[in-house]
């Protein structure tokens, strides 16, 4: 762990480094345009700190970003339209409720096709060819239709975010539930378990290895769910309102900060489970 | 009324065929088989429920109205399919690949690399890259180019990390053995270890598949031709025309099922060694 410090930091100074140097590559020509327009001769340190410093730029440098967000989630009010956490708390209530949603619906699924045999040979095939289909282009349809049935506001999104958590859930737990080998199942057998028994003594507890990494996948494929969910409901409220109406407008630098708002977000959710796989698995005692 | 009881009635028929199928010993007959009565049944259930409800066509259309769209309008949607799917996913599927696996090769390569971008990597790859449309359609203008970049941004680092992963796979003793046939860097690369990396690789490149489709499409989200996919969709969507907006998805998951199949079909001729495949 210690030993990646260095190179990490590393790797990230260089991406910091290209950036700063992609910013002025971008925008440069923006910046000699406006000179030209107002007839005056640009020194090399006059058009690199005008690419650092314009209004939209074509790409913003990462200190325009660091300063944006710290406007809008610091200084501004969380009440306020204009607060990132504002919307960030809309984008993550629904990713929460998808993910809630689409644990629960992958766990039943995986508990029913490990227990029954033709749900195995008929609902696993589709459960595979669902993820093959694009969700998120039907993403807009599910909103408006939902929307036209008077469901509207935060179920819509959820669900987006549920059908894309679900898949890796059943995946993984359909492994995990079958992870126990003969040996351990014939044991259960001589202690003359019964099938609830089994299942809760042995089968759910060798299967929560696999659980954890599935629900790092799922939480991470909540997000988009709920990012993209909010695209089509005309740019009202959340992470990827805000990325539509920064699109509209021009205003890059507000989709760069809702976009590092996103990543955030992602990162810590996921790193939440990451906490509790460890702590769970420690109690268990199946930490490795 | 009608149609819900026959609804009913055909579910159950169904399930109970399904039953007596899956009770049979297992082959390739009943594993075809159960599955398909299963999809069949689910669109009985569909339609039957769409005509004894009488639910709107503008809120969700009947399967025989999706066919019968799909029937009349072949040439918008082959007109869509080339502009999403070869010009578009294509293109950035390609490019993509070959970026990761020249940054794979190189991380594989240096220690140092390795230490530094895998972890930035595995990081990336949990990130909604899908945020970075937007700027990536204000970079490369609204045609089928910006829609590449998307797929390439989105594909790069799970491709990455798995190949980085497979490149790994082969053990110490096979790479000593290399070396006694006096095998360079190069040759032990393309003899032993790209192809005891390849099952890593397959895992890459099919979850990139869905991926690529996806980028390509939400990419049109934001601004985009008047073709493709994506473009069709949300304008439809707008005219309520739902029946159109179906025949585009299927046409979606058509592709999504023959893009991962034909890479799954691709793994199993290249990897029928491994134990995963030999079942």
């Amino acid at each position: 762990m210690r030993q990646s410090v260095i190179p990490v930091l590393t790797v990230l100074a260089a991406i910091i480094a290209l950036w700063y140097g992609a910013a002025v590559w971008l925008n440069a020509p923006w910046a000699y345009d406006k000179a030209q327009r107002a007839g005056v001769e640009l020194s090399l340190g006059d058009v690199v700190a005008d690419t650092w410093s314009q209004d939209k730029p074509k790409l913003p440098a990462p200190h325009q970003i660091t300063r944006e967000i710290w406007k809008t989630t610091v200084e501004k009010k969380v009440t306020s339209k204009r607060s990132l956490i504002y919307h960030s708390w809309i984008t993550l209530s629904a990713t929460l409720l998808g993910f809630a949603l689409g644990t629960v619906l992958g766990i039943s699924l995986a508990v029913g096709i490990v227990y029954n045999r033709t749900m195995d040979m008929s609902v696993m095939p589709w459960v595979i060819t669902s993820q093959t289909i694009p969700i998120l282009a039907i993403a807009p349809m599910i909103i408006v239709v939902l929307n036209a049935v008077g469901i509207s506001g935060l179920l819509p999104k959820a669900i987006i975010s549920m059908y894309l958590s679900f898949f890796p859930v059943v995946v993984g737990m359909v492994k995990g539930l079958r992870s126990p080998d003969h040996m351990q199942l014939d044991q259960m057998r001589t202690w003359h378990a019964s099938s609830a028994q089994t299942f809760w003594r042995l089968r759910l507890p060798s299967s929560m290895p696999y659980l954890f990494t599935s629900l790092k996948i799922a939480m991470a494929a909540a997000i988009v769910g709920a990012i993209v969910g909010e695209l089509p409901t005309g740019a009202v409220a959340g992470l990827g309102a805000r990325l539509l109406a920064g699109s509209y407008y021009g205003q890059t630098i507000q989709i760069w900060s809702a976009l590092l708002m996103a990543a955030a977000l992602a990162a810590t959710l996921v790193a939440i489970i990451g906490v509790m796989q460890r702590i769970v698995l420690k109690r268990m005692g199946m930490a490795g | 009324m009608m149609w819900l009881a026959f609804g009913i009635g055909f579910w159950t028929l169904g399930w109970y065929a399904n039953v007596r199928l899956a009770a049979l010993p297992k082959s390739r007959a009943t594993s075809l088989l159960v599955p398909i009565i299963f999809g069949v049944t689910l669109l009985v259930i569909w339609e039957s429920v769409v005509r004894g409800l009488q639910i709107q066509q503008v809120l969700l259309p009947a399967p025989s109205v999706i066919a019968a769209r799909f029937a009349t309008s072949t040439s918008i949607l082959w007109q869509d399919w080339v502009q999403t799917v070869v010009k578009g996913m294509m293109s950035g599927y390609i490019i993509g690949c070959i970026a990761a696996f020249a940054t794979a090769l190189a991380v594989d390569r240096f220690d140092f690399l390795k230490r530094g971008l895998l972890p930035v990597g595995n990081f990336a790859a949990a990130l909604p890259i899908i945020g970075m449309a937007p700027i990536l359609v204000m970079w490369f203008g609204f045609d089928w180019q910006s829609k590449a970049a998307v797929v390439v941004v989105m594909i790069f680092f799970p491709i990455l990390v798995n190949t980085v992963q497979g490149l790994t796979a082969s053990s110490a003793m096979q790479r000593d053995l290399m070396r006694t046939y006096a095998a360079g860097y190069w040759k032990t690369l393309f003899k032993l270890r790209l192809p005891a990396a390849l099952p890593f690789i397959f895992n890459g490149l099919k979850i990139a598949t869905t991926l690529a489709l996806i980028g390509a499409i939400v990419a049109e989200f934001f601004g985009s031709p008047i073709r493709g996919m994506g473009f069709r969709i949300s304008t439809s969507v707008g005219q309520l025309a739902l029946d159109l907006v179906w025949a585009e998805i299927v046409v979606a998951a058509i592709t999504g099922s023959v893009f991962y199949g034909g890479m799954a079909l691709l793994e199993r001729k290249w990897t029928f060694w491994h134990p995963s495949q030999r079942g």
